[in-house]
């Protein structure tokens, strides 16, 4: 497997669809990989021996997991085009910091929506949301959390969107009407052909969800 | 009851070395920017993740102000300069914050790079450091917590999963005298302040890491004669007598 870029991934992931986003920013072409999780294969067994996890990004043979640490090596090494972090040490550390609010936050209260009901379902709920309209009020009045341009917090974050319909199917309530800016935002970020063609379809995001549920025994 | 909380402020002066102070004017045309510079650290004496920042502002002989907090009563400086998670550490640099012990790693090499650069120069390494560095957060962290926090098969079960973490960042070392190569690193910093917990996991655990990773204790105690590092963290059996505090306070009997 040498040279060339290959992306070890799963359709319905957020976090493949960051790295997936990053490389079409800067215009790279490569390998998509689709991969089984529930027989994980050879490959990504020997790419990824630590957590066994996709994404994985394979360049020149050499493999790089974790998806913020992917998109950071995308930025880094292809840094002709598409800047995804900013040049100033202090915006560089505010970005990442909100990255990495989107990875400790979203996905553990995301899954909650679907994975609980009754009293936990309404907390995660509220929890969601709050999470949500912190990151609302970051944005602020920027087009972009990466300022006039996209960025890494876009990219980020992005990903959940097409997760968002399915959280409010499974938790019965509406992002939009608790967060119109976000969702306004996403919006404005599924124009650009990099995320449109990245994201997963909303509706086959939920039909995915509701297997998982029926997997997981959640009625 | 909380007799190991305490409140104060600590001027800590770093005295530069020696030969930075004789390159000064140099460093200072050079563009490190160590006049007029007020850095501050939001601290506690036993937290890991505050003792990252603290070696690397040793290593970087970065002159800083540590402020001891209440991780009790969170101070109205610890709240406003991290309302998001209210925790520490925080590194306030001319007045600005700055949140999450990687990113302030990450923030104090890219602002002092001169000196003791922890992230090598190759995109791809940069990605392994940074991969092992998320690993120590998530995975060693969270078990060795888990080992003085639980008792009878379940700790047995965190006991295993710790060594076979710990081997995983042994196998990463290899024959080489720091993660970082010849010199301290990224994963080095990052690591250090977690093995400074072994001695109180070791005996809380009642088992020899040396045992299965003496390459990762040896490791450790080459660290540990860096003038950088030793005065950065806390001695083992403070530790160790803080864990045993830890355990009577969320009542876990053998």
């Amino acid at each position: 497997m040498e040279g060339g870029v290959v992306l070890l991934d799963f359709w319905a992931s957020m976090f493949g669809m960051r790295v997936r986003i990053a490389l079409a920013e800067k215009e790279i072409k490569y390998e998509y990989s689709e991969q089984d999780l529930r027989n994980k294969s050879d490959l990504l067994l020997q790419m990824n021996p630590v957590h066994k996890k996709i994404p994985v990004l394979i360049h020149n043979g050499k493999p790089i997991c974790e998806s913020l640490v992917q998109v950071q090596y995308i930025d880094e090494v292809w840094n002709d085009q598409a800047p995804l972090l900013p040049a100033d040490p202090y915006k560089r550390a505010t970005a990442r910091f909100w990255a990495d609010f989107v990875d400790k936050k979203m996905y553990d209260s995301g899954s909650r929506i679907w994975k609980t009901k009754g009293e936990e379902q309404e907390a995660a709920k509220k929890e969601f949301i709050e999470n949500l309209k912190l990151l609302e009020g970051e944005l602020g009045d920027n087009l972009y959390f990466g300022g006039e341009g996209f960025g890494y917090v876009d990219v980020a974050l992005v990903p959940f969107y097409c997760w968002f319909y399915a959280y409010e199917q499974c938790g019965n309530f509406s992002i939009e009407a608790e967060c119109p800016k976000l969702i306004a935002w996403a919006k404005r970020c599924m124009q650009k052909e990099s995320v449109a063609k990245s994201l997963a379809d909303p509706e086959k995001v939920y039909e995915f969800l509701l297997q998982l549920k029926k997997a997981y025994g959640i009625e | 009851m909380e007799h190991w909380v305490f409140r104060h402020e600590i001027t800590y002066k770093d005295k530069p070395n020696v030969w930075l102070q004789l390159l000064n004017p140099v460093l200072i045309f050079g563009g490190v920017r160590m006049a007029n510079e007020e850095v501050v650290l939001l601290s506690f004496w036993a937290c890991t993740f505050a003792g990252k920042v603290r070696v690397a502002l040793a290593e970087k002989g970065i002159e800083y102000k540590s402020m001891e907090q209440d991780m009790v009563t969170k101070g109205d400086l610890l709240l406003k300069m991290n309302p998001v998670h209210k925790k520490i550490p925080v590194l306030i640099h001319n007045g600005k914050p700055i949140c999450e012990s990687q990113i302030i790693l990450q923030y104090i090499d890219e602002i002092w790079p001169h000196k003791s650069p922890l992230l090598p120069l190759d995109p791809h390494q940069r990605a392994v450091a940074r991969f092992w560095a998320d690993f120590i957060d998530t995975k060693i962290c969270e078990l060795g917590k888990k080992i003085w926090k639980t008792k009878g098969e379940e700790k047995e079960a965190t006991k295993k999963e710790f060594m076979e973490s710990l081997k995983l960042l042994e196998g990463e070392l290899g024959d080489k005298p720091y993660f970082g190569g010849e010199n301290l690193g990224y994963v080095d910093v990052s690591l250090l302040p977690f093995s400074c917990w072994f001695y109180a996991q070791e005996k809380v655990g009642d088992f020899s890491i040396e045992t299965d990773c003496p390459k990762l204790i040896a490791w450790h105690t080459r660290c540990m004669e860096k003038d950088s590092v030793s005065r950065s963290l806390p001695d083992q059996q403070k530790i160790y007598r803080f864990v045993l505090d830890l355990r009577k306070l969320f009542g876990v009997e053998e």
